[in-house]
């Protein structure tokens, strides 16, 4: 990088932008795949606590806990830097994905948690009251409108991995964040750079923050009806 | 190991209480910006209002990691240049106030609308209303948001370490270059973390069930 | 609260009548407080109970209790000569398993006080879900039915609609719909016209006469005297969790013989 020398007027702004676009497409993959991976987990985990025995319930509790309490940023240090010393060398994506995932999956369980409670207890009951199973109660009664009661949450769920994504610039991981800091060392703009960075975040999490009030008010008018 | 430790931990201890000391003066620069920004963001005038708005927006929106680049890097291309520890501190403080702001907004939002016109009906003021009616049932709806705020600000002090600001995170790094053990070291500042951060959630968790069911 | 002893109905069945329900020395406490204080209770085929009683009495318990929404504390209870929640003889008993419990509620249909409507599903799905997914019953067989069932109750030209598009009374009807899909032999009624406006009182309990008249055992809660009054072969008087008084309804309602029933007349006459 240092070789070339660096563009300049309009070649110089292409140059930036087409930098961070390529950064804020890295930031949308790791997004979603700690999402799905988050999603996934929770609902084992949310699974397990809600029919599994007091071990299990002991076992999800410590994962919640623990997950929740200690910054993304120690996390991924420990997934990228503190396991390869035993042998277990990850690239910056798979150890941001990891480490966004397990955090994103605590928050999750939660989410998931307080979803089906939420779900009126008369729902299960009329359901049990016509023959239904456990198993078909949740089925096809309490985890429908669960999801329903959960999307606003899990929505700003994704916004706050959106914004942890930030933190694997530490690990290397090629998102915008990281992208961002090697244009400031070859440019020296930074105050323009790190705007623009925010910018690039917002555009992607204001739509987000308006589709969560959005399902906020749909599913607060369902249940205000009951 | 164990003489590893008895080097390390008295160097991780302190700046543990430095992590504190940074999370503190932050958390305390949130509240009252917070309550500053809060007003704003009710006012009647409309300029004041959408500012605060998009203050709280942009705040919102955007990775704290980015607000803390601009402040240390970005101002310092501008002419303003200060400490990390400065940035740190302006940067999280102002970050926390857009989170306590919307808190402080939920509480306020809360306190049915019937109250705040039977107390009008009596002849108080809106200064009134707030110091009588609103701001003591706020109280107990806002107290775990809060507590729960300040546990997220902990964390979150561990991003200043990107712009080497003195706290754990950064510490433990500086440890990890001298000795090459990332994996023991980044643990036990994860486990410092938990130490800290768990006993204060199961607190707040205590907090919220005592508020919802007053003995 | 002393209880006179209500004339006896348990007396064994003559041939013939077949029991329906059999509650025996049943109580049920939820923590310190003992809502349920032993009874005992029998209803023949046909026959159409009404439940009364000041809240907090125990009538609803009775009812939830039968269905097993609500384990006993002790006592047996049986449904169509089966016992329920608990199985094996003396010595060898266990609990129900959640299928065996299941397979049990099939006969009994309840219709709640707050409808309990599915409300990601149509009306018509609502009133399908069950004999589809319980028993089994193709799609197509199950929408017939269900059609028909909607008809009966008045609302075939809302099958399509969802329930938070319809009314208290409609709602009901649809419950009411719902738990008649699965052929029950025993249909319990918790407060089914509590919830609604004065005016959509009527079409439910339309409904629930109709069912009446065609034989369907029911056990009901209402605070609706007349309609009890005019549909009830048998009233029971509930008060501090047991049974104070029985009998047909012109005997209990018009020439109650205990004073709990005598007050409690006379505040839900003032009510009116």
């Amino acid at each position: 990088m240092t070789a070339l020398a660096l563009p300049t007027g309009v070649d110089l702004h292409l140059y930036i932008l087409g930098t961070l676009l390529a950064g804020a497409g890295v930031t949308v993959v790791c997004t979603a795949g700690a999402l799905v991976l988050s999603v996934a987990a929770a609902a084992l985990l949310a699974g397990l606590q809600s029919f599994g025995g007091v071990a299990a319930r002991v076992c999800v509790f410590a994962y919640v806990e623990f997950f929740r309490a200690i910054p993304v940023l120690a996390l991924l240090f420990i997934l990228y830097f503190g396991l390869a010393t035993i042998g277990l060398k990850m690239s910056p994506m798979p150890a941001a994905i990891l480490g966004l995932g397990l955090n994103g999956a605590a928050y999750c369980t939660e989410i998931f948690r307080a979803g089906i409670l939420a779900v009126p207890s008369g729902q299960s009951e009329a359901a049990r009251a016509i023959g239904m199973r456990r198993w078909q109660v949740m089925r096809w009664i309490v985890l429908p409108q669960a999801v329903r009661i959960v999307l606003p949450a899990l929505t700003n769920l994704a916004i706050n991995i959106l914004k942890n994504t930030s933190v694997a610039s530490a690990v290397a991981a090629p998102e915008i964040m990281f992208l961002a800091r090697n244009l400031v060392n070859e440019t020296y703009l930074s105050p323009q750079i790190y705007l623009s960075v925010c910018l690039v975040y917002l555009l992607i999490s204001v739509p987000m923050m308006k589709l969560a009030g959005w399902l906020e008010t749909r599913v607060g008018v369902t249940a205000a009806k009951r | 190991m164990a003489r590893n430790l008895e080097t390390w931990m008295p160097l991780l201890l302190s700046a543990a209480v430095q992590t504190i000391e940074l999370m503190l003066i932050a958390y305390a620069i949130g509240l009252v910006a917070g309550a500053f920004l809060v007003a704003m963001r009710l006012s009647t005038r409309r300029w004041l209002a959408a500012t605060a708005g998009a203050y709280v927006t942009a705040i919102r929106g955007t990775p704290a990691l980015a607000q803390l680049f601009f402040i240390y890097f970005g101002l310092a291309e501008l002419g303003l240049v200060m400490s990390s520890y400065q940035a740190a501190i302006i940067g999280l403080g102002a970050n926390a106030a857009a989170y306590v702001a919307e808190i402080y907004r939920a509480g306020i939002e809360s306190i049915p609308r019937g109250q705040v016109e039977a107390a009008r009906a009596i002849g108080m003021r809106t200064p009134m209303v707030y110091r009588y009616v609103v701001i003591p049932q706020m109280v107990t709806v806002v107290l775990p948001p809060l507590c729960n705020q300040g546990i997220v600000l902990l964390k979150e002090t561990s991003v200043a370490s990107l712009i080497a600001a003195p706290e754990l995170m950064l510490r433990t790094r500086e440890l990890v270059a001298e000795s090459y053990m990332p994996l023991e070291l980044y643990v036990i500042a994860a486990l410092m973390y938990f130490a800290l951060a768990f006993p204060l959630a199961q607190a707040v968790r205590l907090l919220e069930q005592r508020l919802r069911h007053p003995r | 609260m002393p209880a006179e002893p209500a004339p006896d109905r348990l007396a064994a069945p003559g041939a013939g009548t077949r029991e329906i329900v059999r509650n025996e020395k049943l109580r049920k406490s939820f923590g310190d407080l003992e809502v349920l204080k032993g009874v005992d209770l029998v209803v023949e085929q046909g026959e159409k109970v009404v439940l009364i009683g000041r809240s907090g009495s125990g009538k609803t318990t009775i009812l939830r209790c039968i269905n097993y929404l609500e384990r006993p504390s002790a006592g047996a209870i049986f449904v169509n000569g089966a016992r329920i929640g608990r199985v094996g003889a003396d010595g060898a008993e266990r609990d129900m398993t959640d299928a065996e419990i299941a397979a049990a509620r099939v006969e009994i249909g309840m219709v709640f006080q707050r409808f309990n409507l599915f409300p990601h599903l149509s009306v018509l799905e609502n009133v399908t879900i069950g004999p589809m997914r319980v028993r089994g019953t193709p799609r197509a067989e199950a929408e017939a039915m269900g059609r028909d069932l909607l008809r009966k109750v008045g609302l075939e030209d809302k099958a399509g609609a969802y329930p938070e598009r319809l009314s208290g009374g409609q709602q009901q009807r649809v419950a009411i719909a719902r738990s008649l899909a699965m052929q029950p032999r025993l249909m319990l009624f918790d407060e089914p016209t509590s919830s609604l406006d004065p005016e959509l009182v009527g079409e439910v309990l339309r409904v629930m006469r109709r069912l009446a008249k065609e034989g369907m055992t029911m056990m009901i809660v209402t605070h609706e005297m007349a309609f009890a009054e005019e549909v009830a072969d048998r009233v029971i008087f509930i008060d501090g969790g047991v049974i104070v008084e029985q009998g047909p309804p012109g005997d209990l309602l018009r020439r109650p013989r205990s004073p709990q029933l005598q007050l409690f007349l006379q505040s839900v006459l003032e009510r009116r």
